[in-house]
Parts: C-alpha cells; structure tokens; sequence
C-alpha cells in the first residue's frame, strides 16, 4: 500500500511537471516558424568601399526601404522601413560616414551613422510647393566651419549642415510653374548653378552664392517650341532636351549666365532615325541617350555644340551614372540583353572605342532583362581597376557580378506581394525523391537520450546546441512531400513584378520561380500587373494523377477598364500550362462552388461593363454552368457614388462574334446610400472555404442558440464624407460610422448600427456568424474593437424534443435566401490599445477549434486574441454556470499579453497582410504573415490537444514504463516473499 | 392651425377606422393595405424613441398634452408626403404599383424623418396579371423599386428589391416590405415575403389577385457604448488571465484526501476485525499479536481464523 502510494505521488509530481503553456520557449524559436528580411526593388545604391573594412552598399528601394548592405554577401547590416507614404527621393554619403537620405517630395532629410544604421539627426524643409527633390554632395565644401549638402526641395535651395542637419541658407527659387532641374556645382568656386525649366518652354538658370545663398545672376530664356520633359545634362554648362514634339534636339549652353539654343533635328543625326525619340534619363560625362525606335542611341556633343552619334543598342539596355577614377577619369557600365546572358560593358567617359572591361553573364531567364546597374570600382591585385556592378532586374531581384560571376543574389521581388495562396505538395510516392528521414536507431536514440537530458536538465552547453542544431535541422519539416499532418505546403505567392514563386513552408525556401510572360511588358500590354491568385484546379479522389494549379489574373493597367490577362501555373512544376491574353477587362473574379470532372474549378469573370464570362471555356463547365444559373449571385459597390448592387445572370451575350461563355448580367436589387452623409470604407465577407464545424451553440443553461451562417454575408462599414481623413481632422459630433451587414443574395439589410464620435480607418473580419471590426472612438480618444454576432432565431423552436421525436421540426429544411430572416444581433464593444494595420483570423481543417483574431499591429507585429475576449454575451459578473462555459468577465479594454506576440521577438517590417490556412490537423492552424518581410509560423489557438508536441520525450515515456514494469516486479516478489513468510511463521 | 390639426386628426380617425373596416370586409377590396402602426424602431434615432408617438390616437385622446404638443409642432413642421411604388415583371419595364404615404416630421435639431407610414397599392389589371402567371410559370423575378430620396423622388437612383415570383402566392398575394430609412433617404427596401420560401419553389396560382402588404419602416440603430470601469482595472490583472477563483478546500485537495479517506477506512475495518477478535473468544495471549497483526492486513487476519 505504502509502495503504491509512492508511485502515485512520484506520476502525480510528474504530470505536473508537463504544463502546458500559451507562448514558446526562447529554444523553440525558429523550430517551427521562419522568417526572411528582404528590402524591395532598389531605385539608388551608394557604394562605400574606400578605406572601409566592411565593404558595403547602401541602398534605397521602392518600398521605402533605406538599407546597408554587406557587398560580400549581400548581408543586411542594417535597414530602416519609412512610412509607405515617406518616399526616398534621394541618398547619398556625407562626410564619408553618414548616409543621407531626401524623402516625402524633398521636405524630410535625414542623416543616419553609416556602420550601424543609427539616425544622427533629422530636419524638416518646409518647402512652398511641391516640385522635384534635388540632393547634391560637394565633396569638399565648407560654408564656416561645416560642411554642408544642398537640397533641392518644396521650391527652395537649401544648404544644410551635414555634421547636425542645421539649415545654414534658405533661397526661393521657383517661379510659377517652374522647377529646377539640377544643382551643379564646379569644385572650388564660390558660385552653384541651379538650372531649371518653366512651364517646359523656359529655360532658367540661377546663380547663387555658395556662402551667403544670395542670388548673383538669374538669366533666364524661352524656347517657342516647348521641351518635352527632363533635360539631360553633358557638362557643367551645357544641357540638353527634346522639344515637345521629339524631333528636334536642343542643346542649351548656358555658361557664364549666357543662354543660347542649338537646335539638331533627330534625322540629322543619321537616315535611319525616325520617329518620336525620348530622351534617357543618364549622367554621363559629355554624352547622353536616346530611344529611338525601341533602340538605345549614345550621342555625343562636342565642344562646338555638335552632336554626334556614338553608338547603338538594342532596345533594353541599361546603363550606370558615371563613377570617377582615381586619375580624374570617369567610366561607365553597359549592360546589354543577351540569349540567357547579359553582357555588362565597361567604358571610359572620354573613349567610346575602347572597353575597359566586357564580361558575358550566365543569367536565369526567370530574372527577366536587367532595369539598372550600378558600377563600383576596385583595385586589383595587379594595380589596376577591377569594376563590380550592382544589377537590379526586372522581376526586383538583385545582383552583384564581379570577374564575370554572380557573387551574390537577393530575391527582393519577395518584398512586394499581392496575393497568397497554399497549394499541397505531392503525395509520397515510390517515385518521388524523398529526402533521407531518419538515420539509423542508434542515431534516433542518441537524439532522444540528449533530449531527454534536456529535459532533465542535466545537459552540458554543448548538449544544449547539438540539441537545437537537431531541431532546426530536422530533415522532416523541409521535404518535398505532403505530411500526416498537412504542416507541410507549398506558399504561391504573386510579387508585384509579376513574378511567382512557391515558398516552402517547412523553412521557407523558393522551391521554383516563374516570371509570368503574361505579367511582362509588351507591345499590347503596356504596365501590366498581377490582381490575384486563385485555386484553379485542386485534385482529389479520383483524379490525383493531375497536378494543382493555379489560375493568375492580372491587367494591363491601373483602370479597372484595361484589358486582362490570364494564365494557369501547374504548382507542382512551376510550369505555365496556358496563359490567355490580353482580353476582355476583369473587374472581379467569382469562383464558383462547381468544379468540373477534372476537379476544375468553374469561375466567373465580370468585366466593366457587367458582362460574366465563364472559365473553363469548355462544353462541360458550360453544362454544370446552365443547371445552376437560377442560383448565381453576386454584388458590386460603386465606392464613389455610394451604391451597391446585387446581380445575377440572364442571358448569352449579343456580341458581333457569338461567344456561348458570356452572358449577360441584371441588376436585382441596390442599396443607395446618401452621398452626404456616409461612404464605403471598409467591406468584409466570409472566406468562401472557411469550414464551421456546427451550427448550434450549446449555452451554460443548456438552452440552444442557431448561429446565422450564410456563405452570402456581406459587412461594411461607411463614415461621414468629412471623417474619410486622418484621426483628428473632424469633431466628434460631425463624424460618425455606420456598419452594415447586408446579405448579398436579396439586398436585406440584417443589421444596421451608427456609431457617433466614431471615424476610421476601419479594419474588419467575417467570420462563421460573426464580424470583429476595429476603429477609432474620437470621444474617448482611444481604439475600439467591436463585435457582432448574428443568431437565427427561426431555428429557436427545435429545442423541444417531443417535437424533434415526432419529425415536426426545420432542422432538414433547407435554407434560402428568400425566407424573411429572423435574427437577431448581440453586439459589444472594447477598448483597444494598438492601431492595426490588418486584421485576420485563424481558421481550421474542420472549424472545431476555437478561433483567434490575428491582428497585425502599427509595430509590424503579429498579436494572437482570443475571441473569447470579443463574445457579446460578456458580462460584468457572470454567472457560476456561464464562467464555466468560458465566458471572461467584461472588461473595458482588451488585454494584450505580452506572450501571445506570434512573431515573438521579430517585425514583419512593412506588414502588408495575414494569411491563414488550415493545416490537417485540427488544432492547427499556419500563419504567414508578408510585407517587406515574411514569416511563417504554425498556431494551435486551443493547444495541440490532438498531438504530442514534437519534443515530446519518448525516451523519458520508455524509461518510465519500464521503471513502473520492474517496480511492479519488485515489488510483487517482494510481497510472495513476505507472504510465504507470514505462511511459516 | 388648430382647423388644420383638427382634420388631420379626423382624417386619421378615419383611416384607422377605415382600416379596421378594411380589415374586417377586406374581400371586398382590391387590395388591402395593412400598416403596422406600433413598429419598435421607427422611433430609435437619438433622444431615445417615445412609444406614445407611434400611436397616433393616443395623441388625439390626451388632450393635457396641447402645451407640449404645440411646442413640438411649433418647432416642427409636419407635411404629408407621398412616394410612389413601381413594379416590374421580370425585365420588363417599371410601371407603377401604389403609393406609399407619411409624414414628415421635423425635428428641433434639424433631422427630418417619416412617420406613421401608410401604403395603398393599385389593384392588377388584367396583363399584369397574365405577366404575374407567367413570372410564376417561369420561376423569374418579379422587381419592385422606389426613389431615394422621398422629399425630391426619384432621388440619386431608384432603389430596387427584387423576390422570385413564386415566392409571394399564399392566400392572396403576400407581401413584406421594410424600408431603411435615414433622414429623408431611402437605403434600402427589403422586399419579399412575409414567410419562407425553400428552394424548389412550388408553382401556385394565387386564390385571389390581390396584395396583401405589410411596411415597416426601419431606422438606424445606435451601437451600445463601450462599458467604462473607473475603478477595479488596477485590481485587475490587467491579462484576462485571471487569478484562479479561491478553490474550496475539497477542490484544491481531493487527490491527497482520496488517498487518506482510503487509508483511514483500512485502518478501521481492520480495527474492526480486531475488535472481534477478543469477542471470539480468543486467549488474551493471542491479542497481542493481533495487534501486530492489525498492521499485517484484513486477509491476513482472516487466514488465522
């Protein structure tokens, strides 16, 4: 007995040892989750290399991004993400150890330390208006006793102290509807010419002081023609610029205040120029580009003015700013698209017929043509010039070549995503390579017997890193294989540069990339860009043998009436299977509940002028298609007028060429709302794939409430016009925010509510029968989440049983839209400390779990809330019964637990969006957050309450089994023992 | 002023009593419009809603209530107006189908909203009512719109409901419709019937042609304010994890108690055995080791018997 006892105590004590907790340990980091650090495509890079021990690059890019990087490697030392409305416009090195970087339209300049990335100071240039932003750099310029950088910015010249951002002198220069073009400064005068043009037919040139900033000479002359755009400038005092109809060529010399126009008509040039030429923009000493005839034309002006052409390209060619050489030379970069190669040329400034250098370049054609090069220069071992060159290219990615090689590439085109979606991987096959699983037994023991030291902690440091290295190493999360639990799948993601790439998210490497051709610029699609992702083809059952794919909508411009195109990736290969276009305009893409005999999904295309068009353009697609016309709805909103609009459709289209795939649409109900008083800001609909597990919600005093769930919902929320601006530009009593929740099938209006004193930005999410949204109270100054759930009270009556058993009850009846609805609402609302950027929630395989609202904060972190915490049925003080339902007392205010930071430690800088899929295990959910950073990560909102954890001991469980099988033996033998000598006695 | 209110009074008399009337003999008529007069919403904008205004005999029997009346009306400037209903037969175009009527009523701070609405449909002429068949036949929609804004129809834009045809046909023609409403705009009508109306929609000729329509109209509703606690939120652990309510003893001790409670009623059965040990009869030698034996177990005990 007493021996039992023991044994009870001694399991007691160890089960309480195994807690169960929310967040994860500080070893767990990177076990499960990942996370890339990208910067965007680069616009400008500034090398600094001399007397440097760490070679580096310092970079600005498109999404904002100013960043050092290691030109070894291609490192990140250090990177800052400015606001997405904070755009660099220019960098450069000052003093030769801080970077300064011009953005927001030359008014914020800023100085950040050169080895760590820290901001030195920062000073605000309120310019007049808004013109082009300027930075220029003397390299030896004293004003007293400080250097100083010139800006360009707002109207203004400014000089501005480069050791603590002191404005030293301030001088308008703009005239009405002039800017200036370029600062230039010839070393060692006292005088920088500020040249510009007016209205593009006059051309300015100031003269200002260097010291003082008084203006000395301003000359100015108009040219009857116009110019059409930039100037180009060849040397300190000679300009040249196209006139407005891109024939004539005008060099502009203006030195020592005197202006004269030398007018070349492009023909002249050479006979087979003809046709509109657009000028370049370079910086190359004493010569200039053109494009002429989609080829690139070097022309040289001599000293007399002459222009002189010194050679030509093909058409995408991509050439660097001039870099100055120890001997007073400057040289240049060319790079020229080759078959598969690029070919990067360097040349001096002075001798086009020479090359300094000229190397050939392997080049993956899934990078597309290079769009811009930057030229470094290095001493070799033998004394002589060695050049490297940055290359940015067309799908955003980044490269260093040196001697011919890629020394180093960054996929920066991961850094702008517009769309994601998971894809399985393949099942497990006999021919499907596999990587190697496990290594033998008694590599599988030692792994366990260090783990189960671990655990007892009696590990030796070098236990503890083997221990770590095991787990991030562990070759079963990277395969290429579709696991037991569906941890395992394949990221699609769509980039801004057209590109897709699938990730892996065991730990997030590129499996294949595709440069879409359909997404490249062309002659019939001018400034295409991708729209959106959408499940093509997701094979089950019977027809596993085809490959998933997925269908890429895209547009050949910014306006909603461009033409489309389309085309369709296999996500197993990374092969384009077909690809349409450009075509008819897409305004929205409606995927069906129908899928063909090949498990193709049937989707509807609607263009602008509310024509639907069926895809898969097949017999079969169009047979499902038919049979389920009467039960095809959708909505649209016109933002701008105020109006949503619920269609369905009608008839083929009468087009001059019959197409049985388009069909005509009617309208079938709108909802108008008052221009003057609110506008849309925000919609949400249900995930047309979410799962919810039951419909019945079982309440603490056994009564049944019907959850209304209807795949038809739409919410959206509308503010007074005045309030659309930011926090703060209206009164609370002239601001106010109506939510809506609307079913799209009839236009019923199910829910309808006015928050006053309220305003924007509305973040909002739909979910099985309820809508989280978050906004700003501008009575109580703070944040608000509020919550609505929606509950079916037709359903009400099935509770009693008597009729249940008697079949009286509407549980089998089908639902419909056409039913008057009854339901009612509960709504709450909560303080909240952060404000969002986006706003998510976790969803499940079969939507049992509990779910967790994924808010993405203003920090680019990740934050996991319980809806618990956004329940309606919260009380002050509930009851006994209603606490053990799990109801949390009510609180004002959300809590933000400090451990339940998904990202943990990590920034998502440039957070963008969530994205949540279904792992196919129940309590688990994958997470993948993007921006200008990934990160991937798997969530369990209710615990892993149907798996082991991964580093669960199953030493330790064999160890105890077997201390327990022995004890039982002991201990029986013990008792005979004792026993047969009570027998004797 | 006072004629004038005076016969709106009579003119509302007598249309609730004409439409207690109509209630009672509505076969006779065309059509039948029944207005739900007592509606929750209607009053629900600000300064919380007076359920005696939506009554409007009540007015008329409470006659201490000229003083407030007057000043409401003084501020106030009730007019009658009315809006029209169009209908349409699948894509044919609008005709129109009835008139809604109300009043508008003007609030001290500016607002307008309508009141006591009222809806008189025409009857169907013979076409519409071949069209109505063939909507029926066809399973199509039948489309009803009204103007945007009551005060200035149509407004920016009609607003449109639709329903399938066959969904209205009970008795008569059964008809539902709930107009939101904000000031004097039109959001939209819900339009459908007053039941359900499950998907394989069976096609029934209506017994008699005629509509019987039921209005709400519908404010906007004001969101519940976000509670506000002063106090307590220090007291509070401020992470919703909440310290574990204080446990009863059992609760918190069950798992040694059991085990105790268990020992403890071993160790008296086994005193029992041995209190019956001397009652046996047993030479007082032989209860000292029965005492030792007490230790040693039940069975043991027994086995010496």
């Amino acid at each position: 007995m007493n021996m039992a006892i023991r044994v009870f105590f001694l399991l007691l004590t160890l089960f309480s040892s195994t807690y169960l907790t929310l967040c994860i340990y500080e070893d767990q980091v990177g076990h499960m989750d990942w996370h890339q650090q990208y910067i965007g495509k680069v616009k400008h890079a500034v090398f600094h290399t001399q007397k440097a021990a760490r070679k580096r690059v310092v970079v600005s890019t498109e999404e904002n991004v100013v960043a050092s990087l290691d030109l070894r490697r291609g490192e990140i030392f250090w990177r800052h993400v400015l606001g997405p409305k904070d755009v660099i416009d220019a960098i450069d090195i000052a003093l030769g150890k801080y970077v300064i970087t011009l953005s927001s339209g030359g008014t914020i300049l800023r100085a950040w330390n050169l080895p760590d990335g820290q901001m030195i100071w920062e000073s605000t240039l309120s310019g007049s208006t808004p013109s082009k932003s300027i930075l220029s750099i003397p390299t030896n310029l004293k004003i007293g006793k400080d250097n100083v950088v010139f800006v360009y910015g707002g109207g203004c010249l400014y000089a501005v102290a480069s050791i603590d951002g002191e404005v030293v002198w301030k001088n308008e220069l703009t005239s009405e509807g002039g800017d200036i073009q370029q600062l230039i400064y010839p070393e060692g005068t006292d005088i920088i010419y500020a040249v510009g043009l007016v209205a593009l037919a006059q051309f300015d040139a100031y003269q200002i002081n260097v010291k003082t900033g008084g203006l000395l000479k301003h000359s100015s002359m108009v040219f009857p023609a116009g110019f059409s755009g930039d100037l180009s400038f060849l040397t300190s005092g000679i300009a040249v610029a196209l006139d407005s109809t891109g024939s004539v060529l005008v060099a502009v010399d203006f030195q020592d205040g005197a202006i004269s126009f030398h007018q070349t008509h492009v023909s002249e040039l050479g006979s087979y120029f003809s046709g509109p030429a657009v000028m370049l923009p370079t910086k190359l000493p004493g010569m200039f580009a053109l494009e002429i005839n989609k080829s690139t034309v070097f022309i040289k002006a001599t000293n007399d003015g002459k222009l002189e052409v010194l050679d030509t390209f093909g058409h995408s060619t991509a050439v660097s700013e001039s870099l100055y050489l120890s001997e007073g030379q400057q040289a240049f970069g060319i790079i020229q698209q080759g078959d598969g190669k690029i070919i990067l040329t360097i040349k001096l400034g002075n001798d086009w017929t020479s090359n300094l250098l000229q190397e050939t370049i392997q080049m993956d054609y899934q990078r597309g043509i290079a769009q811009k090069v930057f030229i470094n220069t290095y001493v070799r071992t033998d004394r002589s010039n060695g050049f490297r060159a940055l290359i940015v290219n067309e799908d955003h990615s980044l490269l260093l070549v040196q001697q011919g090689d890629i020394v180093w590439s960054r996929e920066d085109g991961l850094a702008s995503i517009t769309d994601v979606m998971a894809s399985e991987l393949p099942v497990e096959k006999d021919g499907v390579s596999v990587a190697k699983v496990e290594h033998n037994l008694f590599e599988w023991l030692k792994g366990h017997f260090l783990k189960l030291k671990g655990t007892l902690m009696i590990a030796t440091p070098d236990d503890v890193a083997a221990i770590q290295r095991m787990r991030l190493r562990s070759s079963e999360k990277s395969k290429m294989t579709r696991d037991h639990n569906g941890f395992r799948k394949l990221l699609i993601v769509l980039t801004r540069a057209g590109k897709l790439f699938a990730l892996h998210t065991g730990d997030g490497r590129i499996v294949w990339s595709l440069l879409l051709d359909s997404l490249r610029k062309s002659e019939t699609c001018q400034n295409p860009r991708g729209l959106s992702l959408h499940q093509w083809q997701d094979p089950h059952h019977h027809v596993l043998d085809e490959d998933p794919s997925v269908l890429v909508v895209g547009r050949c411009d910014h306006s909603t009436d461009s033409p489309g195109v389309l085309s369709i990736v296999d996500t197993y290969t990374g092969q384009e299977r077909s690809h349409m276009g450009p075509t008819h305009s897409i305004t929205r893409v409606i995927p069906l509940p129908f899928t063909d005999s090949v498990e193709q999904r049937l989707h509807l295309l609607l263009d602008v002028n509310q024509q639907a068009r069926l895809y898969p353009r097949t017999n079969e697609a169009l047979d499902i298609f038919q049979r389920e016309l009467g039960n095809i709805y959708w909505y649209s909103a016109d933002v701008d007028e105020g109006i949503l609009k619920g269609h369905a459709v009608q008839n083929n289209c009468i087009l001059e060429i019959a197409d049985s795939y388009c069909f005509h649409t009617r309208d079938l109900w709108s909802i108008v709302l008052p221009l003057e008083s609110e506008k849309i800001i925000a919609t949400a609909t249900r995930n047309s794939i979410e799962v919810v597990h039951t419909q019945a919600k079982v309440m603490s005093d056994q009564e049944v409430i019907y959850k209304y769930i209807s795949k038809n919902l739409l919410f959206f929320a509308t503010v007074a016009p005045k309030a659309v601006g930011p926090i703060g530009s209206v009164t609370p009593e002239e601001s106010w925010l109506v939510v809506y929740v609307i079913d799209t099938v009839t236009g019923r209006i199910l829910h309808r509510m006015t928050h006053h004193g309220s305003q924007g930005p509305v973040r909002a999410v739909f979910s099985e029968n309820w809508v989280v949204y978050h906004y700003f109270n501008l009575k109580a100054h703070r944040y608000e989440m509020s919550v609505i759930e929606i509950y079916d009270q037709s359903r009400l009556d099935n509770k009693d049983i008597l009729k249940l058993l008697l079949g009286k009850h509407n549980l089998t009846s089908p639902i419909t839209a056409y039913s008057r609805p009854e339901v009612i609402t509960k709504s709450q609302s909560y303080f909240f400390t952060h404000s969002l950027k986006t706003l998510a929630v976790t969803s499940t395989a079969k939507g049992i779990t509990s779910k967790q609202l994924l808010l993405g904060t203003i920090g680019d972190q990740v934050l996991a809330l319980d809806k618990r915490f956004l329940d309606p049925r919260r009380t002050i003080n509930p009851t006994q019964a209603e606490k053990e339902e799990g109801i949390i007392p009510l609180t004002d205010s959300l809590p933000i637990i400090p451990q339940s930071y998904v990202t943990h430690a990590l920034k998502v800088e440039g957070l963008k969006g969530i994205a949540t899929v279904p792992a196919k295990l129940e309590s688990t959910t994958l997470v993948f957050a993007y921006g200008v950073d990934l990160f991937f990560t798997r969530l369990a909102p209710s615990r892993t309450y149907d798996s082991l954890t991964e580093d669960f001991s199953y030493a330790l469980l064999l160890i105890t089994i077997v201390a327990l099988v022995i004890a039982i033996f002991v201990t029986w033998i013990w008792s005979e023992r004792k026993e047969l000598q009570e027998k004797w006695r | 002023m006072r004629t004038r209110y005076s016969s709106s009074l009579k003119f509302l008399f007598l249309s609730i009593l004409l439409g207690n009337i109509s209630l009672f003999i509505s076969n006779s008529f065309a059509f039948q419009s029944d207005e739900l007069l007592a509606d929750d919403e209607e009053f629900g904008i600000e300064g919380g809603r007076s359920p005696d205004a939506a009554f409007p005999t009540r007015t008329v029997s409470s006659p201490p209530s000229i003083r407030k009346r007057s000043s409401d009306l003084g501020s106030d400037l009730d007019s009658k107006i009315q809006f029209p209903l169009e209908h349409a037969f699948g894509d044919s175009d609008f005709a129109p189908a009835g008139s809604f009527s109300a009043r508008l009523k003007t609030w001290s701070h500016g607002g307008q909203t309508l009141t006591k609405l009222r809806f008189s449909r025409n009857g169907l002429s013979e076409t519409e009512k071949e069209n109505f068949k063939k909507l029926l036949e066809g399973d199509d929609f039948y489309r009803i719109r009204v103007p945007s804004n009551v005060l200035s129809p149509p407004g920016r834009e009609y607003i449109i409901s639709s329903v399938k045809a066959r969904c209205l046909p009970r008795d008569g023609l059964d008809e539902h419709f709930m107009i939101h409403m904000e000031g004097v705009n039109i959001l939209a009508v819900n339009y459908g019937s007053p039941g359900s109306c499950p998907y394989p929609r069976q096609f029934k000729i209506p017994a008699k042609w005629s509509f019987k329509s039921h209005t709400v109209l519908k404010n906007s509703e004001q969101a519940p304010r976000t509670p506000v606690f002063t106090e307590e939120v220090v007291g509070e652990n401020a992470e919703g994890e909440l310290p574990p309510p204080e446990r009863s003893f059992w609760a918190k001790y069950w798992m040694y108690l059991i085990p105790l409670g268990l020992i403890v009623m071993n160790a008296i059965t086994q005193a029992m055995n041995m209190a019956e040990e001397p009652g046996n009869g047993q030479p007082g030698a032989q209860t000292q080791q029965a005492v030792a034996g007490a230790q040693r177990g039940q069975t043991a005990a027994v086995r010496r018997r």
